[in-house]
């Protein structure tokens, strides 16, 4: 390096980047810093590097022609480094200076370049510093943006979740049938209203009420699949969707062994609550293209059948229930029926 | 106050003294958050009623767990970004101690709205340095002693610090290099991809 040489010249000081060639091509003499990259001195200018840009220039005199002009080299070596240069006259030949320009991140390390290699006055190590605070920077910011992510999934899962009963509520079912419905997913809406579930609140008091949801909660969830959606979307009403099964045999099964293990007593505090439920259920299949209203609308109204029969029964929503639907529009929902 | 400072803290003592200490002592300052983030700002006091409640669980002085907490900025494997990006300052510790008048500049450089308190190095002779540190944070040139004494180690010099002066508005370290070359040092590559 520098302090290895008899004689500093000036130029190995001020540009440990230049070369000089001779009027016949050749690499007359070389920088400390390019002298690093590559044994030139006594080679061809042409065989150490390519010159890419402009295209029309590759011999000495094209170059002497573009004094104070940028040229764009390449190094032939395994890297191939990209390399701006400017050229000034010097004898018959030219003294080329060259930087890495933008080449200068994955140069450094390909040749293991040091803060020596450099000028004092050349600002590649504030550069290179940048360079690195910046990505630092960044990667802190992405580290804030990952936690807000993960604190707002945590938020919105929350937000999608009954906290009595850990189910999903009201809104996450929306989302969910409404994704459904847009991606044609064939599902079976089945509407769950409890039977004499008000008495036990009445007599037994809403601490024994919550204790039967949290039961029924975990029956409902035992008795389907993880790919089905079980919600509570009012005190004693739930929702599930049940994914991929629309045949009426395989529905009618699932809401008798629900409501059959319904019927099994809870215990609670020395008491024995005993609770039934009704269901009503509407499939995707029904429609020509399914409305999240529509199809609630027809669970319940199939609910309400299944009330009317003498609940604890299942019914499939058919057109003729219609004429027997008593109840209030979709927005009332639950609230006429005899009993809640 | 800058969370980058505020986050230090959060690095230096659940890594030093474990998570459980940590956690105590954001539970005690009572602050409404329980971690901070090093992009955001935050008020002075929070991250002063940190460091007193962390002097008091520890049972230390403050003075000497600000050192601490300097030596660990730049000798950590956690904060590797801090000391490189502290290294690129000179290719020795000579030119790193010529380069801290800048330090408040280049930090601000990477992150604009980052204030550090200003520094200046007064050369007493070849080898004798002060280095005047504003205090804006209070005890900051105790961090300073930490940084400098770790950052001598890894440029392998052989420095004698001392505080000198500590004063309302700023302090004073004394610095003496004995030996610039005494040990080998810590390899520094310009490059990340190489170090």
């Amino acid at each position: 390096m520098l302090d290895s040489m008899a004689v500093v010249s000036p130029l190995d000081v001020l540009c440990p980047m230049h070369i000089e060639i001779s009027g016949d091509g050749i690499i007359s003499h070389m920088g400390p810093t390019i002298e690093k990259l590559v044994t030139g001195t006594g080679r061809r200018f042409n065989e150490v590097f390519d010159i890419v840009r402009p295209a029309s220039v590759s011999s000495v005199e094209d170059i002497r022609g573009r004094v104070g002009a940028p040229l764009h080299l390449r190094l032939r070596d395994e890297h191939g480094t990209g390399m701006k240069a400017v050229a000034v006259l010097h004898g018959g030949g030219a003294i080329l200076n060259l930087s890495f320009g933008i080449s200068i991140v994955d140069a450094v390390g390909d040749y293991s370049l040091t803060g020596r290699d450099f000028a004092p006055t050349d600002p590649t190590i504030e550069m290179l510093y940048l360079v690195e605070a910046a990505s630092a920077a960044m990667q802190e910011s992405r580290d804030l943006n990952r936690r807000l992510q993960g604190a707002k999934i945590a938020a919105e899962e929350q937000a999608f979740t009954d906290t009595l009963t850990g189910l999903k509520n009201r809104r996450a079912m929306d989302h969910i049938m409404g994704r459904y419905i847009a991606v044609r997913e064939s599902f079976a809406c089945m509407h769950l209203d409890l039977d004499y579930f008000k008495s036990i609140n009445d007599t037994l008091g809403h601490a024994a009420g919550d204790h039967v949801l949290q039961v029924v909660a975990r029956i409902l969830v035992d008795e389907t699949r993880a790919q089905d959606t079980v919600a509570r979307v009012g005190g004693d009403e739930f929702v599930l969707l049940i994914h991929e099964i629309e045949e009426p045999l395989t529905l009618a099964k699932i809401a008798t062994r629900i409501i059959a293990r319904l019927e099994e007593p809870i215990p609670f505090n020395g008491e024995v609550c005993r609770i039934s439920g009704s269901a009503g259920t509407a499939r995707s299949s029904q429609y020509e293209t399914p409305t999240i209203e529509e199809m609630l609308h027809h669970a319940d109204v199939a609910l309400y059948a299944s009330k009317r029969g003498g609940r604890a029964q299942h019914t499939h929503f058919e057109e003729s229930l219609l004429d027997l639907d008593i109840t209030k529009p979709t927005g009332e929902r639950g609230a006429a029926h005899p009993d809640a | 106050m800058h969370g980058l400072v505020s986050r230090a803290l959060q690095s230096f003592l659940p890594d030093t003294y474990g998570p459980d200490v940590w956690t105590e002592i954001m539970e005690r300052a009572d602050l409404g958050y329980t971690s901070f983030e090093s992009m955001l700002i935050y008020e002075e006091e929070d991250t002063l009623a940190v460091l007193d409640l962390a002097t008091t669980r520890l049972g230390k002085t403050r003075d000497d767990l600000l050192e601490d907490l300097g030596t660990f900025l730049v000798s950590h494997p956690n904060t590797q970004a801090l000391r490189r990006l502290l290294r690129f300052g000179g290719v020795d510790f000579l030119e790193f101690l010529h380069s801290l008048d800048d330090l408040p500049g280049r930090a601000r450089l990477a992150v604009p709205d980052l204030v550090l308190q200003t520094l200046e190095l007064r050369e007493v002779d070849e080898a004798t340095f002060m280095l005047i540190c504003g205090n804006d944070i209070p005890g900051f040139g105790h961090v300073m002693m930490g940084i400098l004494r770790a950052m001598a180690d890894d440029y392998g010099a052989l420095a004698f610090l001392e505080l000198e002066e500590n004063e309302e508005s700023h302090e004073t370290l004394r610095v003496i290099l004995l030996d610039e070359a005494f040990a080998e040092g810590r390899s520094f590559e310009l490059s990340r991809k190489a170090s």
